[in-house]
Protein backbone atom coordinates (compact mmCIF):
# COMPACT_ATOMS: atom_id res chain seq x y z
CA UNK A 1 0.00 0.00 0.00
CA UNK A 2 1.32 3.45 -1.22
CA UNK A 3 0.57 6.69 0.93
CA UNK A 4 2.38 9.84 -0.34
CA UNK A 5 4.30 12.14 1.81
CA UNK A 6 2.91 15.44 0.26
CA UNK A 7 -0.27 15.21 0.36
CA UNK A 8 -3.15 15.59 2.90
CA UNK A 9 -5.96 13.38 4.06
CA UNK A 10 -9.22 12.28 5.21
CA UNK A 11 -10.49 10.10 7.42
CA UNK A 12 -12.73 9.18 5.44
CA UNK A 13 -9.68 7.77 2.75
CA UNK A 14 -10.02 10.40 0.64
CA UNK A 15 -6.72 12.43 -0.41
CA UNK A 16 -5.86 16.27 -1.11
CA UNK A 17 -3.43 18.37 -2.81
CA UNK A 18 -3.71 22.02 -2.60
CA UNK A 19 -2.13 24.02 -5.22
CA UNK A 20 -3.19 27.92 -4.60
CA UNK A 21 -6.89 27.68 -4.10
CA UNK A 22 -7.10 24.52 -5.95
CA UNK A 23 -7.51 21.22 -4.60
CA UNK A 24 -7.61 17.88 -6.20
CA UNK A 25 -8.59 15.50 -4.79
CA UNK A 26 -9.26 11.35 -5.23
CA UNK A 27 -9.38 8.46 -3.30
CA UNK A 28 -6.04 6.61 -1.56
CA UNK A 29 -4.48 3.81 -2.77
CA UNK A 30 -5.50 1.53 0.58
CA UNK A 31 -8.94 2.80 0.05
CA UNK A 32 -8.82 0.93 -4.18
CA UNK A 33 -7.96 -1.38 -2.30
CA UNK A 34 -10.35 -2.33 0.01
CA UNK A 35 -13.84 -1.65 -2.80
CA UNK A 36 -11.82 -4.00 -5.56
CA UNK A 37 -12.27 -3.48 -9.18
CA UNK A 38 -13.55 -0.13 -9.62
CA UNK A 39 -16.46 0.10 -12.64
CA UNK A 40 -18.44 2.83 -11.87
CA UNK A 41 -17.39 6.78 -10.34
CA UNK A 42 -20.34 8.95 -9.65
CA UNK A 43 -18.61 12.24 -9.83
CA UNK A 44 -20.45 15.64 -9.62
CA UNK A 45 -20.50 18.34 -11.94
CA UNK A 46 -18.70 21.62 -12.68
CA UNK A 47 -20.38 24.40 -10.98
CA UNK A 48 -21.42 21.92 -8.00
CA UNK A 49 -20.63 23.59 -4.66
CA UNK A 50 -19.24 20.61 -2.16
CA UNK A 51 -19.06 20.98 1.58
CA UNK A 52 -16.00 19.82 3.86
CA UNK A 53 -17.66 16.27 5.34
CA UNK A 54 -20.89 15.88 2.78
CA UNK A 55 -20.50 13.40 0.50
CA UNK A 56 -20.09 14.88 -3.22
CA UNK A 57 -20.39 11.27 -5.39
CA UNK A 58 -19.28 7.51 -4.66
CA UNK A 59 -16.87 4.87 -6.27
CA UNK A 60 -18.07 1.44 -7.36
CA UNK A 61 -17.06 -1.41 -7.43
CA UNK A 62 -19.04 -4.77 -9.45
CA UNK A 63 -20.48 -5.66 -5.60
CA UNK A 64 -21.31 -2.18 -3.83
CA UNK A 65 -21.38 1.64 -4.04
CA UNK A 66 -19.12 3.74 -1.34
CA UNK A 67 -19.52 7.57 -0.62
CA UNK A 68 -17.16 9.75 -1.56
CA UNK A 69 -16.69 12.60 1.09
CA UNK A 70 -15.25 16.13 0.59
CA UNK A 71 -12.25 17.22 1.98
CA UNK A 72 -13.12 20.29 1.59
CA UNK A 73 -15.79 22.82 0.91
CA UNK A 74 -15.89 24.95 -2.19
CA UNK A 75 -16.68 24.95 -5.46
CA UNK A 76 -16.08 21.52 -7.96
CA UNK A 77 -14.00 23.53 -10.94
CA UNK A 78 -13.35 20.40 -12.52
CA UNK A 79 -13.74 16.95 -12.92
CA UNK A 80 -11.52 13.81 -14.34
CA UNK A 81 -13.74 12.91 -16.89
CA UNK A 82 -11.42 9.96 -18.53
CA UNK A 83 -13.05 8.24 -15.74
CA UNK A 84 -16.22 8.09 -17.24
CA UNK A 85 -15.39 5.27 -19.46
CA UNK A 86 -12.25 4.26 -17.55
CA UNK A 87 -13.01 3.77 -13.70
CA UNK A 88 -10.18 1.46 -13.42
CA UNK A 89 -7.26 4.01 -14.05
CA UNK A 90 -7.61 4.45 -10.00
CA UNK A 91 -6.85 0.76 -9.47
CA UNK A 92 -4.17 1.29 -11.70
CA UNK A 93 -2.79 4.55 -9.51
CA UNK A 94 -5.32 5.84 -7.08
CA UNK A 95 -2.75 9.21 -6.84
CA UNK A 96 -2.06 10.24 -10.46
CA UNK A 97 -6.02 9.67 -11.24
CA UNK A 98 -7.95 12.26 -8.79
CA UNK A 99 -11.54 12.27 -9.68
CA UNK A 100 -12.28 16.34 -8.96
CA UNK A 101 -10.91 19.76 -8.44
CA UNK A 102 -12.42 22.24 -6.31
CA UNK A 103 -11.75 25.93 -5.48
CA UNK A 104 -11.65 25.73 -2.21
CA UNK A 105 -13.83 28.80 0.26
CA UNK A 106 -11.32 27.85 3.66
CA UNK A 107 -7.94 26.95 2.83
CA UNK A 108 -7.28 26.15 6.60
CA UNK A 109 -9.52 22.74 5.95
CA UNK A 110 -7.02 21.41 4.35
CA UNK A 111 -4.29 22.13 7.12
CA UNK A 112 -6.94 20.12 9.84
CA UNK A 113 -6.94 17.28 7.82
CA UNK A 114 -4.29 13.99 8.72
CA UNK A 115 -0.72 13.91 7.54
CA UNK A 116 0.61 11.15 5.74
CA UNK A 117 1.86 9.79 9.36
CA UNK A 118 -1.71 9.92 10.56
CA UNK A 119 -3.40 8.68 7.93
CA UNK A 120 -1.20 5.35 8.10
CA UNK A 121 -1.63 4.95 11.25
CA UNK A 122 -5.84 4.76 10.58
CA UNK A 123 -5.08 2.43 7.89
CA UNK A 124 -3.58 -0.28 10.14
CA UNK A 125 -6.09 -0.11 12.40
CA UNK B 1 -15.90 -10.22 12.74
CA UNK B 2 -19.41 -11.13 14.08
CA UNK B 3 -19.64 -14.09 16.84
CA UNK B 4 -20.60 -16.95 16.30
CA UNK B 5 -20.24 -17.55 13.10
CA UNK B 6 -20.11 -20.78 11.41
CA UNK B 7 -16.91 -22.04 9.59
CA UNK B 8 -17.67 -24.49 6.52
CA UNK B 9 -14.84 -27.52 6.20
CA UNK B 10 -12.97 -25.48 3.92
CA UNK B 11 -12.28 -22.15 5.65
CA UNK B 12 -8.67 -22.51 6.19
CA UNK B 13 -8.29 -23.34 2.15
CA UNK B 14 -10.04 -20.31 1.78
CA UNK B 15 -8.13 -17.94 4.02
CA UNK B 16 -4.79 -20.03 2.81
CA UNK B 17 -6.14 -18.69 -0.62
CA UNK B 18 -6.18 -14.88 0.70
CA UNK B 19 -9.57 -14.76 0.32
CA UNK B 20 -11.98 -11.98 1.37
CA UNK B 21 -13.64 -13.51 4.12
CA UNK B 22 -17.70 -12.27 5.07
CA UNK B 23 -20.50 -12.91 7.12
CA UNK B 24 -23.22 -14.89 5.21
CA UNK B 25 -26.13 -16.10 6.14
CA UNK B 26 -24.32 -17.14 10.12
CA UNK B 27 -21.69 -18.41 8.26
CA UNK B 28 -18.04 -17.13 7.53
CA UNK B 29 -17.95 -17.18 3.62
CA UNK B 30 -15.06 -16.22 0.68
CA UNK B 31 -16.41 -13.21 -1.24
CA UNK B 32 -13.81 -13.72 -3.42
CA UNK B 33 -10.31 -14.77 -4.40
CA UNK B 34 -9.01 -12.97 -6.98
CA UNK B 35 -11.78 -10.63 -8.29
CA UNK B 36 -15.70 -10.77 -9.28
CA UNK B 37 -15.20 -10.42 -12.76
CA UNK B 38 -12.28 -13.04 -13.10
CA UNK B 39 -14.23 -15.79 -11.30
CA UNK B 40 -17.93 -14.58 -12.78
CA UNK B 41 -15.57 -15.18 -16.63
CA UNK B 42 -14.16 -18.29 -15.27
CA UNK B 43 -17.70 -20.11 -14.66
CA UNK B 44 -19.36 -18.41 -18.16
CA UNK B 45 -16.56 -19.86 -20.29
CA UNK B 46 -14.45 -22.43 -18.41
CA UNK B 47 -15.28 -23.91 -15.10
CA UNK B 48 -14.90 -22.72 -11.62
CA UNK B 49 -15.69 -23.99 -8.17
CA UNK B 50 -17.79 -22.54 -5.15
CA UNK B 51 -17.84 -23.88 -1.57
CA UNK B 52 -21.49 -24.12 -0.92
CA UNK B 53 -21.75 -25.74 2.14
CA UNK B 54 -23.28 -23.59 3.95
CA UNK B 55 -26.85 -24.82 2.38
CA UNK B 56 -28.60 -26.86 4.11
CA UNK B 57 -30.18 -30.02 3.79
CA UNK B 58 -32.59 -31.85 5.33
CA UNK B 59 -33.97 -35.45 4.59
CA UNK B 60 -37.72 -36.65 4.82
CA UNK B 61 -38.11 -40.56 4.61
CA UNK B 62 -40.97 -42.37 5.69
CA UNK B 63 -44.20 -43.92 4.50
CA UNK B 64 -46.14 -40.08 4.16
CA UNK B 65 -42.97 -38.34 2.50
CA UNK B 66 -44.86 -38.15 -0.61
CA UNK B 67 -47.82 -36.83 0.68
CA UNK B 68 -45.87 -34.47 3.30
CA UNK B 69 -43.55 -33.35 0.57
CA UNK B 70 -46.75 -32.20 -1.66
CA UNK B 71 -48.00 -30.93 1.48
CA UNK B 72 -45.26 -28.13 2.62
CA UNK B 73 -43.88 -27.55 -1.31
CA UNK B 74 -45.34 -25.38 -4.02
CA UNK B 75 -44.20 -27.89 -7.19
CA UNK B 76 -45.48 -30.78 -7.61
CA UNK B 77 -43.19 -34.25 -7.60
CA UNK B 78 -46.30 -36.30 -8.73
CA UNK B 79 -45.57 -39.13 -11.03
CA UNK B 80 -41.53 -38.34 -11.09
CA UNK B 81 -38.78 -40.74 -11.67
CA UNK B 82 -36.25 -41.38 -8.92
CA UNK B 83 -33.35 -39.51 -9.47
CA UNK B 84 -35.63 -36.23 -10.64
CA UNK B 85 -35.27 -32.65 -8.88
CA UNK B 86 -37.45 -30.37 -8.60
CA UNK B 87 -37.27 -26.42 -7.50
CA UNK B 88 -39.73 -24.43 -5.49
CA UNK B 89 -40.96 -22.79 -2.15
CA UNK B 90 -42.35 -23.73 0.99
CA UNK B 91 -44.90 -21.01 1.94
CA UNK B 92 -46.62 -19.37 4.60
CA UNK B 93 -50.62 -19.83 4.25
CA UNK B 94 -50.94 -16.37 3.20
CA UNK B 95 -48.58 -16.89 0.61
CA UNK B 96 -45.46 -15.41 1.56
CA UNK B 97 -42.62 -17.51 1.22
CA UNK B 98 -40.40 -19.05 4.05
CA UNK B 99 -37.47 -20.43 1.56
CA UNK B 100 -37.09 -21.56 -2.38
CA UNK B 101 -35.90 -24.97 -2.24
CA UNK B 102 -34.50 -27.89 -4.31
CA UNK B 103 -36.28 -31.43 -3.67
CA UNK B 104 -34.02 -34.52 -4.85
CA UNK B 105 -36.86 -37.52 -5.43
CA UNK B 106 -35.10 -40.01 -4.23
CA UNK B 107 -37.88 -42.80 -4.27
CA UNK B 108 -41.64 -42.46 -3.20
CA UNK B 109 -40.64 -42.55 1.04
CA UNK B 110 -37.47 -40.32 0.69
CA UNK B 111 -36.42 -36.87 -0.48
CA UNK B 112 -34.17 -34.76 -0.08
CA UNK B 113 -34.44 -31.26 0.46
CA UNK B 114 -31.74 -28.62 -0.32
CA UNK B 115 -32.61 -25.20 1.74
CA UNK B 116 -30.76 -21.43 2.08
CA UNK B 117 -27.72 -21.41 4.42
CA UNK B 118 -29.66 -18.46 6.39
CA UNK B 119 -32.87 -20.19 6.30
CA UNK B 120 -31.83 -23.56 7.99
CA UNK B 121 -33.34 -22.94 11.65
CA UNK B 122 -36.42 -21.27 10.17
CA UNK B 123 -37.02 -24.13 7.77
CA UNK B 124 -36.13 -26.84 9.77
CA UNK B 125 -38.82 -25.44 12.55
CA UNK B 126 -41.75 -24.82 10.11
CA UNK B 127 -41.07 -28.34 8.38
CA UNK B 128 -41.57 -29.98 11.60
CA UNK B 129 -44.11 -28.09 12.76
CA UNK B 130 -46.37 -29.18 9.76
CA UNK B 131 -45.46 -32.71 10.30
CA UNK B 132 -48.16 -33.08 12.35
CA UNK B 133 -50.57 -36.22 11.03
CA UNK B 134 -47.81 -37.42 8.70
CA UNK B 135 -45.97 -40.24 9.07
CA UNK B 136 -42.42 -39.43 8.53
CA UNK B 137 -38.94 -39.08 9.71
CA UNK B 138 -37.34 -36.23 9.45
CA UNK B 139 -33.48 -34.99 9.83
CA UNK B 140 -31.57 -31.63 9.71
CA UNK B 141 -28.23 -33.08 8.05
CA UNK B 142 -26.84 -30.12 7.04
CA UNK B 143 -24.36 -30.48 9.90
CA UNK B 144 -22.70 -33.80 8.36
CA UNK B 145 -22.57 -32.43 4.41
CA UNK B 146 -20.30 -30.39 2.73
CA UNK B 147 -21.29 -29.33 -0.81
CA UNK B 148 -19.43 -27.75 -3.99
CA UNK B 149 -21.01 -26.78 -6.87
CA UNK B 150 -18.75 -26.90 -10.06
CA UNK B 151 -20.14 -24.62 -12.92
CA UNK B 152 -19.14 -23.95 -16.02
CA UNK B 153 -19.18 -25.42 -19.84
CA UNK B 154 -15.72 -27.45 -18.90
CA UNK B 155 -17.63 -28.49 -15.55
CA UNK B 156 -18.54 -32.28 -17.13
CA UNK B 157 -15.41 -32.74 -18.32
CA UNK B 158 -12.86 -31.70 -15.87
CA UNK B 159 -15.36 -33.36 -12.65
CA UNK B 160 -15.82 -36.66 -14.18
CA UNK B 161 -12.05 -36.80 -14.88
CA UNK B 162 -11.15 -35.96 -11.42
CA UNK B 163 -13.75 -38.62 -9.59
CA UNK B 164 -13.34 -41.11 -12.65
CA UNK B 165 -17.21 -40.91 -13.25
CA UNK B 166 -18.88 -40.56 -16.19
CA UNK B 167 -21.32 -38.16 -15.39
CA UNK B 168 -22.40 -37.28 -18.57
CA UNK B 169 -25.09 -39.84 -17.48
CA UNK B 170 -26.90 -37.78 -14.96
CA UNK B 171 -29.49 -35.36 -17.01
CA UNK B 172 -30.47 -31.90 -16.09
CA UNK B 173 -32.33 -31.58 -12.45
CA UNK B 174 -31.63 -35.08 -12.00
CA UNK B 175 -28.89 -36.53 -9.55
CA UNK B 176 -27.02 -40.11 -8.40
CA UNK B 177 -25.82 -41.36 -5.81
CA UNK B 178 -21.95 -42.80 -6.18
CA UNK B 179 -20.57 -44.16 -3.45
CA UNK B 180 -16.57 -43.05 -3.40
CA UNK B 181 -14.11 -43.81 -0.99
CA UNK B 182 -16.40 -45.52 1.56
CA UNK B 183 -19.38 -43.27 1.34
CA UNK B 184 -22.39 -41.79 -0.75
CA UNK B 185 -21.87 -38.74 -2.38
CA UNK B 186 -24.93 -37.18 -3.88
CA UNK B 187 -24.17 -35.58 -7.39
CA UNK B 188 -27.14 -33.59 -9.15
CA UNK B 189 -26.86 -31.45 -12.35
CA UNK B 190 -27.88 -28.58 -10.79
CA UNK B 191 -26.69 -24.73 -10.18
CA UNK B 192 -27.35 -21.40 -9.54
CA UNK B 193 -24.96 -19.92 -12.36
CA UNK B 194 -27.32 -20.22 -15.65
CA UNK B 195 -24.47 -22.61 -16.94
CA UNK B 196 -24.13 -26.35 -16.84
CA UNK B 197 -22.71 -27.64 -13.94
CA UNK B 198 -22.70 -29.95 -10.85
CA UNK B 199 -23.56 -29.81 -6.90
CA UNK B 200 -21.48 -32.67 -4.80
CA UNK B 201 -22.60 -33.37 -1.64
CA UNK B 202 -20.67 -35.16 0.55
CA UNK B 203 -18.53 -35.73 3.97
CA UNK B 204 -16.23 -32.96 5.44
CA UNK B 205 -13.38 -35.20 4.45
CA UNK B 206 -15.04 -35.77 1.12
CA UNK B 207 -15.65 -32.54 0.27
CA UNK B 208 -11.92 -31.02 1.03
CA UNK B 209 -10.41 -33.86 -0.39
CA UNK B 210 -12.05 -32.95 -3.77
CA UNK B 211 -11.54 -29.24 -3.66
CA UNK B 212 -7.70 -30.09 -3.11
CA UNK B 213 -8.36 -32.29 -6.33
CA UNK B 214 -9.96 -29.40 -8.03
CA UNK B 215 -7.31 -26.88 -7.10
CA UNK B 216 -4.59 -28.93 -8.29
CA UNK B 217 -6.27 -29.24 -11.57
CA UNK B 218 -6.41 -25.72 -11.97
CA UNK B 219 -10.29 -24.65 -11.27
CA UNK B 220 -10.47 -21.46 -10.64
CA UNK B 221 -11.66 -20.94 -6.72
CA UNK B 222 -15.21 -18.52 -6.74
CA UNK B 223 -16.49 -16.77 -4.48
CA UNK B 224 -20.44 -15.75 -3.32
CA UNK B 225 -19.39 -12.46 -4.84
CA UNK B 226 -19.57 -14.05 -8.60
CA UNK B 227 -21.98 -16.39 -7.21
CA UNK B 228 -24.71 -13.53 -7.05
CA UNK B 229 -23.62 -11.79 -10.55
CA UNK B 230 -24.19 -14.94 -12.21
CA UNK B 231 -27.53 -16.14 -10.54
CA UNK B 232 -28.83 -12.50 -11.15
CA UNK B 233 -27.85 -12.45 -14.86
CA UNK B 234 -29.81 -15.19 -15.76
CA UNK B 235 -32.84 -13.95 -13.19
CA UNK B 236 -32.90 -16.56 -10.80
CA UNK B 237 -34.05 -15.36 -7.90
CA UNK B 238 -31.91 -14.57 -4.18
CA UNK B 239 -34.65 -15.26 -0.73
CA UNK B 240 -33.99 -11.87 0.80
CA UNK B 241 -34.21 -10.09 -2.51
CA UNK B 242 -36.51 -11.36 -4.50
CA UNK B 243 -38.26 -13.88 -2.71
CA UNK B 244 -39.09 -13.26 1.23
CA UNK B 245 -41.69 -13.81 3.84
CA UNK B 246 -43.85 -10.89 2.77
CA UNK B 247 -43.34 -11.73 -1.17
CA UNK B 248 -45.23 -14.53 -2.33
CA UNK B 249 -43.87 -16.49 -5.54
CA UNK B 250 -46.63 -15.27 -8.06
CA UNK B 251 -45.31 -11.74 -6.59
CA UNK B 252 -41.17 -13.10 -7.48
CA UNK B 253 -42.61 -13.80 -10.98
CA UNK B 254 -42.16 -17.46 -10.34
CA UNK B 255 -45.49 -18.62 -10.81
CA UNK B 256 -44.39 -21.25 -13.32
CA UNK B 257 -43.20 -23.40 -10.20
CA UNK B 258 -46.62 -23.28 -7.91
CA UNK B 259 -48.58 -26.03 -9.33
CA UNK B 260 -52.25 -24.49 -8.35
CA UNK B 261 -53.95 -27.55 -9.69
CA UNK B 262 -52.42 -29.48 -7.24
CA UNK B 263 -54.81 -30.60 -4.47
CA UNK B 264 -53.61 -29.25 -1.50
CA UNK B 265 -50.11 -27.62 -0.22
CA UNK B 266 -50.04 -24.86 2.17
CA UNK B 267 -50.69 -21.38 0.85
CA UNK B 268 -52.68 -22.69 -2.10
CA UNK B 269 -55.39 -20.60 -0.80
CA UNK B 270 -54.29 -17.25 -0.87
CA UNK B 271 -51.71 -18.09 -3.97
CA UNK B 272 -54.59 -19.31 -6.60
CA UNK B 273 -56.49 -15.95 -4.94
CA UNK B 274 -53.58 -13.74 -5.58
CA UNK B 275 -53.10 -15.44 -9.44
CA UNK B 276 -57.09 -14.86 -10.25
CA UNK B 277 -56.80 -11.44 -8.82
CA UNK B 278 -53.57 -10.49 -10.54
CA UNK B 279 -50.87 -9.22 -8.07
CA UNK B 280 -50.42 -5.74 -7.33
CA UNK B 281 -46.48 -5.79 -7.45
CA UNK B 282 -44.21 -8.00 -8.76
CA UNK B 283 -40.38 -8.62 -9.83
CA UNK B 284 -39.29 -7.62 -13.29
CA UNK B 285 -36.05 -6.37 -14.94
CA UNK B 286 -34.61 -2.68 -15.32
CA UNK B 287 -32.84 -1.65 -18.00
CA UNK B 288 -30.64 1.28 -17.48
CA UNK B 289 -29.50 4.02 -20.32
CA UNK B 290 -26.22 5.21 -18.65
CA UNK B 291 -23.84 3.71 -16.48
CA UNK B 292 -24.96 4.65 -12.69
CA UNK B 293 -25.44 0.95 -10.91
CA UNK B 294 -28.61 0.56 -9.45
CA UNK B 295 -28.15 -1.23 -5.92
CA UNK B 296 -31.01 -3.28 -3.52
CA UNK B 297 -33.29 -0.82 -2.12
CA UNK B 298 -32.73 2.29 -4.63
CA UNK B 299 -36.19 3.38 -5.23
CA UNK B 300 -38.04 3.34 -9.01
CA UNK B 301 -39.87 6.37 -9.77
CA UNK B 302 -42.59 7.26 -12.34
CA UNK B 303 -43.21 10.91 -12.96
CA UNK B 304 -41.61 11.82 -9.99
CA UNK B 305 -43.74 9.04 -7.67
CA UNK B 306 -41.97 5.97 -6.11
CA UNK B 307 -43.73 2.69 -7.64
CA UNK B 308 -41.01 0.67 -6.37
CA UNK B 309 -37.55 -0.67 -5.41
CA UNK B 310 -34.27 -2.38 -6.58
CA UNK B 311 -34.21 -5.76 -5.07
CA UNK B 312 -30.30 -6.73 -6.93
CA UNK B 313 -28.82 -4.75 -9.35
CA UNK B 314 -25.57 -4.70 -11.03
CA UNK B 315 -23.18 -3.72 -14.15
CA UNK B 316 -23.66 -6.86 -16.16
CA UNK B 317 -20.07 -8.40 -16.15
CA UNK B 318 -21.08 -10.22 -19.17
CA UNK B 319 -23.05 -7.32 -21.31
CA UNK B 320 -21.67 -4.27 -19.95
CA UNK B 321 -25.02 -2.88 -19.05
CA UNK B 322 -26.62 -1.38 -15.87
CA UNK B 323 -29.30 -3.74 -15.05
CA UNK B 324 -32.04 -4.45 -11.87
CA UNK B 325 -34.65 -6.64 -10.94
CA UNK B 326 -36.82 -4.70 -8.77
CA UNK B 327 -40.31 -4.95 -7.44
CA UNK B 328 -42.52 -2.61 -9.47
CA UNK B 329 -46.15 -1.97 -8.56
CA UNK B 330 -48.99 -2.50 -11.38
CA UNK B 331 -49.06 -0.92 -14.23
CA UNK B 332 -45.60 0.31 -14.24
CA UNK B 333 -44.59 -3.81 -14.41
CA UNK B 334 -44.99 -3.53 -18.64
CA UNK B 335 -42.22 -4.10 -21.01
CA UNK B 336 -41.23 -1.13 -21.93
CA UNK B 337 -42.34 1.26 -18.98
CA UNK B 338 -40.18 4.50 -19.16
CA UNK B 339 -39.09 4.42 -15.00
CA UNK B 340 -36.30 6.38 -13.71
CA UNK B 341 -33.97 4.83 -10.72
CA UNK B 342 -32.85 7.37 -7.70
CA UNK B 343 -29.13 6.65 -7.12
CA UNK B 344 -28.40 8.85 -4.68
CA UNK B 345 -28.88 12.57 -5.56
CA UNK B 346 -30.34 11.60 -9.10
CA UNK B 347 -32.21 9.83 -11.14
CA UNK B 348 -31.38 8.02 -14.19
CA UNK B 349 -33.77 6.90 -17.27
CA UNK B 350 -34.34 3.27 -17.69
CA UNK B 351 -37.05 0.60 -19.23
CA UNK B 352 -38.88 -2.16 -17.88
CA UNK B 353 -37.46 -5.29 -19.65
CA UNK B 354 -37.57 -8.82 -19.38
CA UNK B 355 -35.55 -10.23 -15.89
CA UNK B 356 -32.58 -11.97 -18.00
CA UNK B 357 -30.39 -10.19 -18.63
CA UNK B 358 -28.37 -13.34 -20.13
CA UNK B 359 -29.51 -16.34 -21.91
CA UNK B 360 -28.68 -19.40 -19.64
CA UNK B 361 -26.49 -22.30 -21.13
CA UNK B 362 -27.94 -25.68 -19.52
CA UNK B 363 -27.30 -29.23 -20.87
CA UNK B 364 -30.93 -30.25 -20.95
Amino acid sequence: MTIKDNLRYAESHEWVSLEGEIATIGITDYAQHALGDIVYVDMPEIGDEVTAGEDFGAVESVKAASDLYSPVSGEVVEINEALEDEPGLINQDAFANWIMKVKVSDPSEVANLLDAEAYAKICEE
Amino acid sequence: MEENLVKTCLHDRHVKLGALMSPFGGFDMPIQYKDITTEHNAVRHEVGVFDVSHMGEVRVTGPDAFKFVQHIFVNDVTGAPDGQIFYGMMCYENGGTVDDLLVYKVNDHEYFLVINAANIDKDVKWIFDNAEGYDVNITNESPYYGELAVQGPKAEEVLSKLLGLPLEEIAFYNFKTYHLDGEDVIISRTGYTGEDGFEVYGSHDFTVRLWDKLMEAGVQPCGLGCRDTLRFEVGLPLYGDELAADITPIEASLSMFVKLDKEEFIGKEALALQKAEGVKRRIVGIELEGNAIPRHGYPVEVNGEVVGEITTGYRSISTGKSVAMAMIQKPFDKLGTEVEVRIRKKTFPGKVVKKRFYDKNYKK
